[in-house]
């Protein structure tokens, strides 16, 4: 199961309007994926990071996300440096080290620091059932919305029958080895899962058509405002003038 | 029975043919009458073609013969059902069927919406209902992190919302222990409507319905013989949980 273990929290950040945050985070992830600059890079990357010490937030789980990203950064930091070639930084034995690569790699450090610091204090603290509500008010297509509302809702219940069918082939002395009848057995359990998922969906959307369904959603979503909204918006709003104005200058 | 009889029944089967596709035919010549104020019980085996019935009544699954009547108008097209479904409520076996909305509130609020009430006057059904079955304070719970009795009664409140004129409840005891069956037990008891429960717990049936009919090759029969009792009878390791075949 999904823990929300950051939706579930009471600082600042939860109480400012979610599609807020949403539209903020959307808006600087895309200015910063596009950002060439050092200059721009780094004030970002510190932007993002000292939204991280916002009270309330449970610093270890964010420290667990955030190291998820570093573990790939350093697979990058190996590899990009070596095989990107333009001039040499450095010559360590027959192994060179070139100056675009490790360019790069310090872009794309900075950049995906930058994002999923943001992502994490800013999206990842809205629960799902709300963010899909937020993304309705914003205008995002409803089929869309319901999709990932949907997935969220049914995940659980496809990942419980999964783990009935594991124990279904486990209490038959089931043990996978590497061979034809392993394989074949994980074939069937995939394929069992999808033929479930699918006559799944077809009960669901049977009842909700016994509910009066006609393709229509109507949500129940109401975001009540709070003063902090604006300080919210006219901070995110500067931030993001100040960046992409960094990112001119240079 | 006398006023029974006079009424139109609220929903009417004549010589109903169904088959799944490849498949036997399940449902063969079968006549059916619900009348006003009727609390039937269906008892039969399994597969034997209760929940294809159910299905069949929503307009779900379409019947190779036969005419079906509900509230007195024949009903044939996806339109026809479309607008007698919002006045009949079927209970699905599996609540993670009919629960999909994020929170129960949603959920129960989910069928006045589409039924045009606009916001405050779903929510306001929604609490009602949530409050009947004894599920007020629920209205914020996550739907599946709910237990197996509580998406049960959710499921039902959900459909009661729409205030139906019948209920279809298919197997709405199967998997509950002793409290959440009493509760239901209660709920359904008290219903002021007609409808048709699928069960197999005697006990239940015996408490809920006035009269029971049983589902052979195909057909509905009325199962006058039967009458649930219960007895006291003195035997060995008599506080076992057992049963008598």
């Amino acid at each position: 199961m999904i823990a929300e273990t950051m939706a579930q929290g009471h600082s600042l950040l939860h109480r400012i309007d979610p599609r807020l945050r949403v539209l903020a985070a959307a808006f600087f992830s895309c200015a910063v994926a596009v950002f060439q600059t050092f200059t721009a890079l780094s004030a970002a990357c510190l932007a993002a990071l000292v939204l991280l010490l916002v009270p309330g937030l449970n610093f270890r789980e964010t420290g667990r996300r955030l190291m998820v990203v570093v573990w790939f950064l350093l697979l990058l930091w190996c590899l990009l440096p070596l095989t990107y070639e333009g001039a040499i930084a450095a010559k360590i034995g027959v192994v060179s080290i070139y100056w675009p690569g490790v360019r790069l790699s310090a872009q794309i450090t900075l950049k995906s620091l930058a994002i999923i610091a943001v992502f994490t204090t800013l999206v990842a603290t809205i629960p799902v059932n709300t963010l899909g509500q937020s993304l309705a008010r914003l205008g995002v297509p409803a089929k869309l919305v319901y999709l990932l509302l949907m997935c969220y809702r049914y995940i659980f219940v496809i990942e419980q029958e999964y783990h009935r069918l594991v124990a279904a082939m486990k209490i038959r002395g089931f043990r996978p080895r590497t061979n034809l009848h392993t394989y074949r057995s994980y074939a069937y359990l995939i394929g069992m899962l999808f033929v479930r998922a699918a006559t799944r969906a077809d009960r669901v959307y049977q009842a909700m058509r016994c509910r009066g369904f006609d393709g229509r959603f109507h949500s129940l979503a109401t975001f009540p405002p709070h003063p902090a909204n604006q300080w919210f918006a006219l901070a995110a709003a500067f931030a993001m003038i100040l960046l992409v104005g960094l990112e001119w200058m240079d | 029975m006398t006023t029974e009889a006079q009424a139109a029944p609220l929903i009417s089967l004549r010589g109903i043919h169904f088959a799944y596709p490849g498949g036997a035919p399940i449902l063969k010549n079968l006549d059916f009458d619900l009348f006003p104020g009727e609390r039937v019980g269906l008892v039969a085996p399994n597969g034997s073609g209760k929940t294809t019935l159910f299905h069949v009544i929503m307009g779900l699954l379409k019947p190779t013969r036969g005419t079906i009547t509900l509230f007195g108008q024949p009903v044939a097209t996806e339109a026809d059902f479309a607008a007698t479904r919002r006045r009949i409520g079927l209970l699905f076996q599996d609540a993670d069927d009919q629960l999909f909305s994020p929170t129960v509130l949603e959920d129960v609020a989910f069928g006045p919406l589409n039924l045009g009430k606009d916001r405050e006057e779903a929510v306001a059904v929604a609490q009602k209902t949530l409050a009947r079955l004894g599920l007020s304070g629920f209205e914020d719970r996550v739907t599946f992190r709910l237990s197996g009795g509580e998406k049960r009664l959710v499921s039902l409140a959900t459909i009661l919302a729409m205030e139906p004129e019948v209920l279809l409840l298919d197997e709405p005891t199967t998997g509950l222990d002793d409290h959440t069956r009493h509760t239901l037990t209660h709920v359904i008891g008290e219903l002021d409507l007609a409808y048709v429960l699928i069960s197999h717990n005697a006990r239940f049936l015996s408490r809920t319905a006035d009269r029971t009919y049983s589902m052979e090759d195909g057909r509905i029969l009325l199962d006058e013989e039967v009458h649930f009792h219960e007895h006291v009878h003195a035997h060995r390791h008599g506080q076992v949980p057992h049963r008598h075949d």
